[in-house]
């Protein structure tokens, strides 16, 4: 691929269609028996979105190789019957919606970290956050397991127009004018169990500081993820091939 | 950027050449870890006389700024040159017995630094670079060279078809490669990596040469036949370019911007009893 950016200035690959070949890092991954876990998220009405993601991720999401779904949900009872590849696990793991928290966001970050603690890190060697509004459409394989991975968006959106760098200079995700690298979404990012924790105790740390003086945002969590991509950046992007706008 | 070149493997490892990379972001990201780097070359026989050289440019070039130690594997200690070194920089000499040829000689060196790093059971670096002695520094080698596990890609071979690699084709060789497969063509003057992985690397190196030997056959091309059997199927994880192994007999083709490690002129038949 000469028409794309294929490596970052720090020389963390950037992966486009046409870069690798599936089959040599399926070799390598299975060399090396790894498991690689899914996270999402599905509160209130969101329940609705399990199916379609379920089905689809089932199908494209590392077809072929074991994984393990971990799916947060405040109505276990609404989660229709789903047909996992026999390959796959799924793991239902009730929350309560707690009205204290407010901006879902902000206790994703932390029950994440929480369960990577007393859980994941004990099942999986690699984990993804995914949203739980999208929809697989190709295969998504082990080009996406390294150590830390993020991925592109397919905004146009430079860093310093971020918006909550915009309307909240003050906050902890505050990208200074001049930085940042690429725009990554908080809709799919992952990477080994040990740099998912790192980086969603410093985001949930830097929610819980701005919250505290009373920033709040509905890009906020993206924001913070941004952030610390900054300053710990990714061994690994996806291109935005990878990112399915939910709201196209 | 380049577009000029590959800059990615199939495997998504990163190749290395002038341009892909921003020597301040990686020093930014690296400089914090308090590393240091491990530095092993090979000076037997009439090799000695190349240590002055190799370590003055080194001390120039290569990894500025960071903690770096020799090791210096020769059959006469007393023959090593000791020069000033850049603070938190040391040399270590160890001894290694020297080999009726040089072919001999090249072929143990597996041995030897495998042996050595299990010996060495207090790491003292981190990430550990295996270098020909014979060669000097022209320009930077920075933090963009580090990497779980790296290869060079040879300097007369990067711009060939694969057919045309001299890998070992005699399938009787524990290093043989056949026709139709391996990626590239990897220089066994320069290859690196964490400690843990070139230790491993280098043991089963030795392994494999001591398979052939049993066999009574040695390697087209001695220990780079079997570092490129190796590094086949334990692909690196990062690639350098030829930049950072070249060849001064060659002529510059475009495509190499910067030459910062290469061969000393020298005559073989003097060096090579």
């Amino acid at each position: 691929r000469r028409d794309v950016l294929v490596l970052t200035p720090w020389l963390a690959p950037i992966v486009w269609e046409g870069t690798f070949s599936r089959d040599i890092l399926d070799a390598q991954y299975l060399q090396k028996n790894l498991l690689t876990g899914v996270v999402t998220f599905a509160l209130e009405k969101y329940w609705f979105f399990i199916e379609g993601f379920m089905s689809s991720a089932n199908k494209y999401f590392l077809a072929g190789h074991p994984v393990n779904f971990y799916l947060f949900t405040d109505s276990p009872e609404k989660i229709p019957h789903l047909q996992m590849a026999p390959e796959n696990h799924l793991f239902v793991i009730p929350v309560q919606d707690d009205p204290r928290w407010q901006g879902i966001s902000r206790s994703h970050m932390d029950i994440l970290s929480s369960y990577i603690q007393r859980q994941f890190q004990h099942e999986v060697d690699y984990l993804y956050w995914v949203d739980i509004n999208v929809q697989l459409l190709a295969h998504v394989g082990v080009e996406i397991i390294d150590a830390l991975v993020a991925t592109i968006s397919s905004w146009q959106v430079t860093p310093q127009q971020d918006k909550a760098s915009e309307t909240h200079p003050e906050s902890q995700s505050a990208i200074p004018e001049g930085q940042g690298d690429f725009y990554y979404t908080a809709s799919f990012y992952g990477g080994s169990v040990a740099e998912v924790y790192k980086l969603s105790r410093a985001c949930s740390a830097g929610l819980v500081e701005d919250t505290e003086n009373g920033i709040e945002g509905p890009w906020h969590h993206e924001s913070h993820l941004n952030r610390y991509l900054l300053q710990h950046r990714p061994t690994r992007l996806l291109s935005p091939e990878y990112y399915w706008d939910t709201e196209l | 950027r380049r577009q000029d070149v590959l800059t990615v493997t199939p495997w998504l490892a990163p190749i290395v050449w002038e341009g892909t990379f921003d020597p301040e972001i990686l020093d930014s990201a690296y400089r914090p870890l308090n590393l240091t780097i491990g530095v092993t070359a090979f000076a037997v026989g009439k090799y000695t006389r190349f240590v002055r050289r190799f370590l003055d440019s080194a001390e120039q070039h290569f990894l500025r700024g960071y903690r770096v130690n020799y090791y210096i594997f020769t059959d006469s200690p007393q023959s090593i040159p000791q020069p000033q070194l850049q603070p938190g920089r040391s040399l270590l000499t160890v001894p290694v017995q020297r080999q009726p040829s040089w072919q001999e000689i090249s072929m143990r060196r597996m041995e030897a630094i495998s042996r050595h790093l299990a010996q060495e059971r207090h790491r003292q670096v981190q990430y550990l670079f295996c270098l020909d002695i014979d060669m000097v520094f022209h320009n930077p080698w920075g933090p963009e060279t580090l990497g779980d596990m790296v290869a060079a890609i040879h300097p007369g071979y990067f711009d060939v078809p694969r057919e045309q690699f001299p890998y070992e084709r005699r399938s009787s060789s524990a290093a043989f490669i056949p026709e139709g497969e391996g990626d590239f063509y990897y220089g066994g003057a320069v290859f690196g990596g964490l400690v843990e992985k070139v230790y491993e690397f280098t043991k089963m190196c030795h392994m494999t040469i001591l398979a052939d030997k049993a066999n009574g056959i040695m390697a087209a091309w001695q220990e780079e036949s079997h570092l490129n059997r190796h590094f086949l199927s334990h692909k690196p994880s990062k690639l350098l370019s030829p930049e950072y192994i070249w060849d001064d007999r060659k002529p510059q083709p475009p495509q190499i911007r910067l030459i910062r490690f290469s061969t000393v002129n020298k005559s073989y038949k003097e060096v090579r009893n």
